[in-house]
């Protein structure tokens, strides 16, 4: 579904990723860690197309297609979703609406018929329910005095709205309690199946012990210098990082 | 960031949609003003003596006058002796009964808008009177209007069917001494709408004039008069797109609101007149508008709500002067300024009676290389007891070439005022636009979607077939902002 081949990105002249190389299948979920600065949301951010994220060499191929040339909406309509490390704000912009919106330009995009409010009501209502949040979110501005918590349960709800074929997670866990780490998760289950892709990018092995991950890659100065199993999460709690730096 | 910059380039360089010259013959005088000029106006119309003498009255006064130049706009001097104050449709003996006599170029027009006068007939109930450059030439439901008591009229035709009412307020919110323009438009104006609704009536239907200039080097000076007697209501709508033109188009418009005690008079305007070339700022409407309500009754209400998207040079400040114990005013206000465009605009909120109460929602849009001002007085006279004023003004600024400003004046003389000022300003971040894209929804949409939900205040108050048109014209108008 995905296949990164030896990528390279420059962020304000500045390289960060190194040449990376990952294939994802339909059905895998993979877990990329790291440290601080080592390039895991720049891998994210190239992915879903951030225009100050320039790839210098290497490709990003989606079901067989390069996509680096392609615009973010032209990306997020092809089924590539990312839920942001920090959601973004839009005042005066009803939750509801922006749902709606993004969701009927992907049916548009797909050929099928737009949502009318009440369908859609209908179809966020069993949404909202998977991950526990309240219908009073329909009604905020987006993402606009949620808590950290709520934004990241926000960009799940859209992950479940949007049934993308790939979903890259952007530390999604991070700054949850731990109620909120499990409604997060079971989302992400609920989300999976076997034609569904999930890349989620985290610092903590935590969010692990709620999701059966295939593989655990350790990013490394823009690099993959390991792959494992969940048991190299494990590894990575116990003894951190500098035991792969060499 | 490069392609980014480019796609707010492309958007915010769209061109006016609603560019076209509709061909039909005008009845035209010959550019200049004079005393003979204001005549000929007159006698055109066959106006009595009375209105006559006014109008020399503000000419005289009008000579004497200065342009004012206090507010944040920059426009090349205006040569009053170039312009032709006098445009008349050739009419068909009196004038037409139905849709069928109006110049089918002019339905055309209107259709070319999406406004057909028929659908809107049908559809809203509106009853329009329709104003083609300088006099009215469709006038509809007029028999419902009849029965309710309300008179709904060109200007002109009021001067010769309700004399004493006409005679009575006309000039009694902005005399021609008020200012320049308004002195200009007292001299010179040429056809507008007269609304009096009587006593404890409560107006059937919407009531709606549509305005479009359509004849070069022609001036536009419209004329409205709104009396809302004793424990009446009233909405009114104007809305009006102008054609592609490449020479400036000056209008000086005057409107008179009058609410008499329980009275309410809500008065909505959408805005669209050609804002210039969106490369040169060439040849857009110089729009020089004095609107002015007075609450003269106890516990009457005027409230105006304004989409302003269009023009070159917007200068405008629809007021209200709480005389009345207990009145209320309102000011909601959506403006754009893209391109070369410049607005200053706002309002200004006179408390003079007691336990009046005014609100204030100005949002200000600048893209491109256009320039916003909100310029806002709120004046608390000695005995207004127990006045209160809200005020929110917030702007909101697209790319980085364009600006925002805001004078609020705030000027009370009595301690038992209660004033609130918010103001805000904001931009669309990249970052926005980014997270809407990863969602799918494409860079014009989003910024559309931002901006509706930054004019969602106001365009709530609009009447809903009004608010629907305004988000319309907002994404036309936008599709040169930033998508």
């Amino acid at each position: 579904m995905l296949e990164i081949k030896d990528l390279h990105v420059k962020v304000k002249d500045k390289d960060i990723l190194k040449g990376i190389n990952l294939t994802v299948h339909p059905g895998e979920l993979h877990a990329i860690m790291g440290r601080n600065g080592s390039g895991k949301s720049t891998l994210a951010n190239a992915i879903a197309g951030q225009d100050s994220y320039e790839i210098t060499s290497g490709d990003i191929l989606f079901n067989g297609t390069s996509i680096v040339a392609e615009s973010p909406e032209e990306r997020a309509l092809a089924g590539i979703f990312m839920s942001f490390q920090y959601p973004v704000i839009i005042p005066g912009v009803n939750n509801t609406y922006f749902l709606k919106a993004a969701l009927n330009a992907k049916r548009k995009h797909q050929g099928k018929t737009e949502l009318d409010a009440v369908e859609f009501l209908k179809l966020i209502r069993e949404k909202l329910a998977v991950v526990e949040m309240d219908e009073k979110y329909l009604h905020r501005a987006v993402n606009d005095g949620f808590s950290g918590g709520e934004k990241k349960q926000n960009e799940i709800l859209q992950m479940l709205t949007l049934e993308p074929a790939l979903a890259i997670l952007d530390e999604t866990d991070s700054g949850l309690d731990i109620d909120a780490l499990k409604i997060v998760a079971a989302g992400i289950n609920n989300y999976r199946r076997d034609d569904r892709a999930i890349v989620i990018i985290t610092h903590y092995q935590r969010i692990l012990k709620y999701l059966e991950a295939d593989y655990v890659h350790v990013l490394i100065n823009g690099k993959i210098a390991k792959t494992g199993g969940e048991n190299l999460a494990e590894q990575l709690e116990d003894k951190g990082y500098s035991w792969l730096d060499n | 960031m490069k392609t980014q910059n480019k796609t707010i380039e492309k958007v915010t360089s769209q061109d006016y949609q609603y560019g076209f010259v509709t061909d039909i013959e005008q009845d035209t005088i010959p550019p200049g003003l004079n005393e003979d000029v204001i005549r000929l106006i007159s006698n055109k119309k066959d106006e009595p003596d009375w209105l006559i003498n006014w109008r020399l009255k503000a000419y005289k006064n009008w000579l004497k006058m200065n342009e004012p130049d206090w507010a944040k706009v920059d426009y090349p001097e205006i040569d009053y002796q170039s312009i032709s104050y006098y445009s008349a449709p050739k009419d068909k003996s009196d004038g037409p009964k139905s849709l069928d006599e109006v110049d089918p170029e002019l339905v055309k027009t209107y259709e070319k808008l999406g406004i057909p006068l028929e659908e809107q007939k049908m559809l809203a109930g509106v009853a329009v009177d329709a104003i083609f450059d300088s006099v009215s030439v469709a006038t509809t439901f007029k028999e419902d209007l009849k029965k309710a008591g309300v008179i709904f009229c060109p200007f002109s035709e009021a001067v010769q069917d309700h004399p004493d009412l006409v005679k009575k307020y006309l000039g009694s919110v902005v005399p021609y001494t008020d200012n320049y323009f308004a002195a200009l438009n007292s001299a010179v104006f040429s056809d507008g709408s007269f609304i009096y609704i009587p006593k404890g009536v409560r107006c059937p239907m919407e009531l709606s004039t549509y305005f479009r200039i359509n004849a070069m080097n022609t001036g536009q000076f419209e004329r409205t008069l709104i009396v809302a007697d004793e424990g009446s209501h009233v909405s009114y709508l104007e809305g009006c797109t102008a054609p592609m033109r490449d020479e400036n188009q000056l209008h000086a418009a005057v409107v008179e609101l009058v609410a008499h005690k329980d009275a309410e008079i809500k008065y909505s305007t959408v805005q669209n007149w050609y804002p210039g070339n969106p490369e040169t700022g060439k040849g857009g409407v110089y729009n020089f508008v004095t609107k002015r309500g007075i609450c003269a009754g106890s516990n009457s209400k005027i409230s105006w709500t304004q989409v302003e998207t269009g023009s070159a040079i917007t200068w405008k400040y629809p007021s209200c002067i709480l005389k009345g114990d207990g009145s209320v005013g309102e000011f909601y206000s959506v403006a754009v300024a893209n391109n070369f465009q410049q607005a200053d605009t706002g309002t200004k909120m006179i408390h003079s009676g007691k336990n009046t109460r005014s609100t204030i929602i100005s949002k200000g849009i600048s893209a491109g290389k256009g320039q916003n001002t909100y310029r806002g007085q709120v004046k608390i006279m000695k005995n207004a007891e127990n006045a209160r004023n809200y005020s929110q003004c917030d702007s909101i600024l697209i790319g980085d070439q364009c600006s925002a400003h805001t004078f609020p004046y705030i000027d009370v003389r009595n301690p038992s005022a209660q004033m609130e000022h918010e103001a805000s300003t904001s931009t669309i971040g990249e970052d926005q636009l980014f997270y809407c894209n990863q969602r799918g929804i494409s860079t014009e949409d989003a910024v559309s979607l931002i901006v509706n939900g930054f004019c969602k205040e106001v365009f709530r108050e609009l009447p809903m077939e009004f608010a629907v048109e305004a988000q319309k014209l907002m994404e036309v108008t936008l599709e040169g902002s930033v998508g």
